[in-house]
Parts: C-alpha cells; sequence; structure tokens
C-alpha cells in the first residue's frame, strides 16, 4: 500500500489533494487541514495552485507589489485593466511591459510564439544600434563609478563615433 | 470631387473582373503596421495622432503606387463619400467613424488603399478580382518596402511587426478571399463548412468584415492567425483551405444540377424576371439576385459579360451607391425604387437564360453517375 502523503508545506499527514490544470500543465499539491484552510484552499474563488508552489515564502503584500509594478506601462501609461476590458494594447512596449500576461496568451492564439516572416531592415538596423549604443552608454557609467577614467574615454569616444557613424547613415 | 474620381476612374473594383473566376470574386492582403515609438491610435493623444497623420499622408501619397491617386483626411470626407468608400472595400467601417485625425490614400486603379490611424498606424491593402494571390501578396509586400525606407516601423526581432490588437502581431498579415458559394449556400451546408474552416485557423466572415450578413452567398475568408508562420506559409496554409471549399462548392453544384435542377432553374429564372421587371428591390434582396444571375453564368445560361454586370451590381446596388446615383440623399423606401429602377435598366438587354443547354449536360452526368453506381 502506498504511503500517506506529507503535507507539501508542513511535516503533517495530508489530507487535501488537489490538482489543477493551467495552460496544459497539471500542477499537484497535497496539503494538510491546517495548512490548507491557512492557504485559503476552502474558498473556492480565485486562487492558483502556481502562485502556491512558486511562491511560497512570498508575502501577500510582496506579490501584490509584483503584481503592481506590472499593471501600468511605463512609456505610454497604458494599464492592465484596460488592456483586459479592450484587448488592445497602448504602445509597443506593452509587448514587454504586459509580457508574462501576453505571452501565453500568443501562443495560444497564434501557430507559434516567434516570428518567422518578413524583417523590415531599417527597424532592425536602428535596434542594432540603439543596443549597442546602450551597452556602451551603461559601461561608461560603469567605468565614471570605479573611478577608471581612462577607460571612461575609450567608451566615451566609441559613443562618439558610432552616432556619426548613424548620423552619416542616415543622411546617406 | 473626390466621389467623382473615384466613380469616373476605371476601377479594379468594378472593371476588373476580364478573367472567368466562377468562385473568387477578388483577392485582398492587408498588412498592418505601426511607427515606433508612438502610441497606438486608439491610446495616442490627439497631437500624437496629428503627427502621426502628418508624417504617414505624405510619405504614402508620395509613393509611386500612388501616382495620381487620391489622398483624404477622414473629417473632411461627407458622411455619404465615407459609405461609398466602405462599400468599396477602400476604407474600413472603423475608419470611417475615426474620431479625429485619420486619412486615407487610394491608388489611381483603386486597388491599393493605405488607411492612417485606424486601429494601426498603417493598414495597407490590396485588393485585386479573381483569385490572384500572388500578385496581391508582391503588391502589398512592395508598398510595405517602400514605405520601410521612409518609416520607422515598431518591431521585434521575437514577435514580429507590434500591433495594437495581439491577434495581428507578426506578420500584421490578413490575406482573405471572397467567394460566391451560393450551392453551398442553397444545400445548407455553409454551417458544416465554417466549422471545418475554423477548426484550421481560417476565420469565414461576410462580405463586409466582421458582423456583416452573408447576403448573396458571399463570404470572406481568412487567415485568423499571424505569427509563428512566414506570410508564404500563411497563404499556402489558407490557399488549400480555399482550394478545398472551391471543390465542395463544385461538388455541391454537380449534386444540385443532378438532383433538383428545375429547383435550380427556377430560382434563377425568377431572379431574372424580378431584376427586369421588380418595381421595389431592397440591397440585400438585390445581392441575392445578382448571385444567382452569377450562378447563372457559371452555368452558361447566361453569356459571359454578364458576369461583370453582375459584380459590379453587387457594389452598385448598397445603399450609398444607390444614393450616388440618384444625385441625393434618399431614404429607404426612395432607395428601394431607384434601385428597382436601376437594376431594370441594367438587366433589360440581358437574354433570357439559356436552360435547355444543361438539361441534356444533367441527363449525361445522371447516365455516368448510374454507371458508378452499378460498379459500387
Amino acid at each position: 500500500m502506498a504511503k500517506p502523503l506529507k503535507c507539501d508545506l508542513c511535516d503533517e499527514s495530508a489530507t487535501v489533494h488537489l490538482t489543477q490544470i493551467l495552460n496544459n500543465q497539471i500542477h499537484k499539491i497535497d496539503l494538510c487541514e491546517s495548512c490548507a484552510e491557512a492557504k485559503g484552499i476552502t474558498d473556492p474563488n480565485g486562487y492558483s495552485l502556481a502562485d502556491l508552489l512558486v511562491k511560497p515564502e512570498a508575502e501577500g503584500d510582496e506579490l501584490a507589489e509584483v503584481l503592481e509594478s506590472f499593471d501600468e506601462c511605463p512609456e505610454c501609461g497604458y494599464t492592465q485593466r484596460e488592456f483586459k476590458k479592450t484587448g488592445r494594447l497602448g504602445c509597443e512596449h506593452c509587448y514587454d511591459t504586459f509580457g508574462t500576461l501576453l505571452s501565453p496568451a500568443l501562443a495560444g492564439m497564434h501557430k507559434g510564439d516567434k516570428h518567422k516572416g518578413k524583417v523590415p531592415e531599417r527597424a532592425v538596423e536602428r535596434k542594432g544600434y540603439e543596443d549597442r549604443l546602450n551597452a556602451l552608454e551603461s559601461e561608461l557609467q560603469e567605468a565614471i563609478k570605479h573611478e577608471q577614467y581612462e577607460e571612461a574615454a575609450q567608451f566615451r569616444d566609441q559613443i562618439i563615433e558610432l552616432k556619426k557613424a548613424q548620423k552619416a547613415e542616415e543622411t546617406a | 470631387m473626390l466621389i467623382e474620381s473615384i466613380f469616373d476612374g476605371k476601377s479594379e473594383m468594378t472593371q476588373g473582373s476580364a478573367k472567368k473566376c466562377p468562385v473568387v470574386l477578388m483577392t485582398r492582403i492587408r498588412l498592418a503596421r505601426n511607427l515606433s515609438e508612438t502610441p497606438f491610435p486608439g491610446w495616442a493623444k490627439l497631437p500624437q495622432r496629428t503627427q502621426v497623420l502628418e508624417t504617414c499622408l505624405p510619405a504614402v501619397a508620395s509613393l509611386n503606387q500612388m501616382k495620381r491617386g487620391i489622398t483624404a483626411e477622414i473629417e473632411e470626407l461627407s458622411d455619404l463619400e465615407k459609405q461609398i468608400l466602405v462599400e468599396r472595400h477602400l476604407i474600413s467601417r472603423e475608419l470611417s467613424g475615426a474620431p479625429e485625425k485619420a486619412g486615407v490614400v487610394i491608388s489611381k486603379d483603386q486597388s491599393v488603399s493605405v488607411m492612417i490611424n485606424e486601429e494601426d498606424h498603417l493598414r495597407i491593402q490590396v485588393i485585386k478580382t479573381g483569385y490572384r494571390f500572388k500578385q496581391v501578396w508582391n503588391s502589398v509586400n512592395g508598398v510595405d518596402t517602400a514605405l520601410e525606407d521612409e518609416l520607422d516601423y515598431a518591431f521585434s526581432s521575437r514577435i514580429g511587426f507590434l500591433t495594437a490588437c495581439p491577434t495581428n502581431v507578426g506578420t500584421g498579415m490578413r490575406a482573405s478571399a471572397m467567394m460566391h458559394l451560393p450551392a453551398l449556400v442553397i444545400s445548407s451546408q455553409m454551417e458544416k463548412v465554417v466549422r471545418a474552416v475554423n477548426q484550421l485557423g481560417i476565420a469565414v466572415r461576410g462580405l463586409f468584415g466582421e458582423g456583416s450578413d452573408a447576403s448573396g452567398s458571399i463570404f470572406q475568408i481568412s487567415n485568423q492567425t499571424t505569427l509563428g508562420e512566414s506570410e508564404g506559409e500563411i497563404i499556402k496554409r489558407l490557399s488549400s483551405v480555399l482550394k478545398t471549399i472551391i471543390d465542395q462548392e463544385m461538388n455541391a453544384r454537380e449534386k444540385i444540377l443532378e438532383k433538383d435542377p428545375n429547383k435550380l432553374f427556377d430560382k434563377i429564372g425568377r431572379a431574372y424576371g424580378i431584376l427586369q421587371n421588380s418595381h421595389l428591390l431592397s440591397s440585400s434582396e438585390c445581392m441575392n439576385l445578382a448571385s444567382l444571375v452569377r450562378f447563372g453564368v457559371d452555368l452558361e445560361m447566361f453569356p459571359e459579360e454578364t458576369r461583370n454586370t453582375v459584380d459590379r451590381m453587387f457594389i452598385e446596388c448598397q445603399p450609398g451607391h444607390i444614393q450616388h446615383l440618384a444625385g441625393k440623399a434618399i431614404d429607404t423606401s426612395e432607395r428601394d425604387a431607384f434601385r428597382s429602377d436601376y437594376l431594370r435598366k441594367q438587366f433589360e438587354n440581358i437574354e433570357r437564360p439559356v436552360f435547355t443547354k444543361h438539361k441534356s449536360d444533367t441527363e449525361d452526368s445522371s447516365e455516368a453517375d448510374s454507371e458508378n453506381d452499378e460498379k459500387e
């Protein structure tokens, strides 16, 4: 006979067994009565096994804070509530802001979650330039912070050169 | 001014159908694009919308493809003008009701139209009569590439073109075919087809898109997914579904001719009679009658030229077009009278349908079929 299951949170014997399927993944959990009550499982409304398993340490307030930070796009001020209401996004950066909310949904509504179609050359070039510029700028800040002024000067020169090259390309 | 050039110009929509195409009326592809570092139109503030319009309108209008085309701000158009553009599939209903600072540029032959500040900053569309995905894709891709030279698009290498609605992200492409499927409708198989096709990630809508009815047995069939496949793969997948639907429609036509030809001839004959003699016609009745005559053309009961007249009527019997033809705004009942007058004139010189030809064909095919039955 199988051993009696132990509670996943303490060592008491488990009497509450739950299975939940989210995004095609099965989550199982076994709890003792007191832990089950403490986690509010007896309340049938709005609770997720994933939260329980992934962040057993997180205090309620902390979790709320994390969610809060995702609630508004820092670029355009669009809110999660607005998105849930209209199904549309506020700006291109919302795709990052609401990424955790969107990513699983995208794969569900499309044939995959990776772009395989046309690539606009200018946009990609610009992105490459911006990425390099950002990298150099953060290295520059780092060097200044550690008072490595020779290196900092080098980064500064590289930034100036990169900007010059980009300008030349734009006017060409 | 605008409206006159729309009507007087030779248009892809009303004169393009030179090639015989029994099932697919038109092919359309639209691409959704947005400018980088600017909120999408639905969330942008007025100054941002204004800036988008002021950036995009000249950029689009100066394209080679738009030479001697039409450029308009939606606010400047009358309700009737907007309605006519919607009926010609040149702008969407959403754009015609856009709050402020929306625009459109239409090519001279009316096959290319670019909407500005619709759901996305740019909606680039190419529409051609007949079944021509390759040509339509080349054309829309050309416009997109030329525009990309001028404008910075919002793009992520991971998830492609970034669009206001996540259902368009990736390629931003919606490819569709307007299909005339009278036999599937008559034999009540459409529901079954819609269900099967939906499971393959393909959507079926009425002639004027979401929420419109399927009068005239015309359906718009398009891809539902835009991410995870290339444009070519999406078009290929859509085409194979369309081909199956064409086959189903052709089978249904044969079956009707075999089983109950008189019922079909009766419908077509009556449609012809009503179009020549009615004095009140609603647009939806008109669509259904024109649809039956087109079916008759496919069955060679009417001369091939009739197809052009019918395809033109699908557009010209719409309320906006009727009011333009009447020269003034008129209410529904006046429109119905005017529409019937107009159609009587259009159909007055079309000869009576020839039914005999098909009757002998039908006998042949039923003989062939009975042979098959014996083998089984």
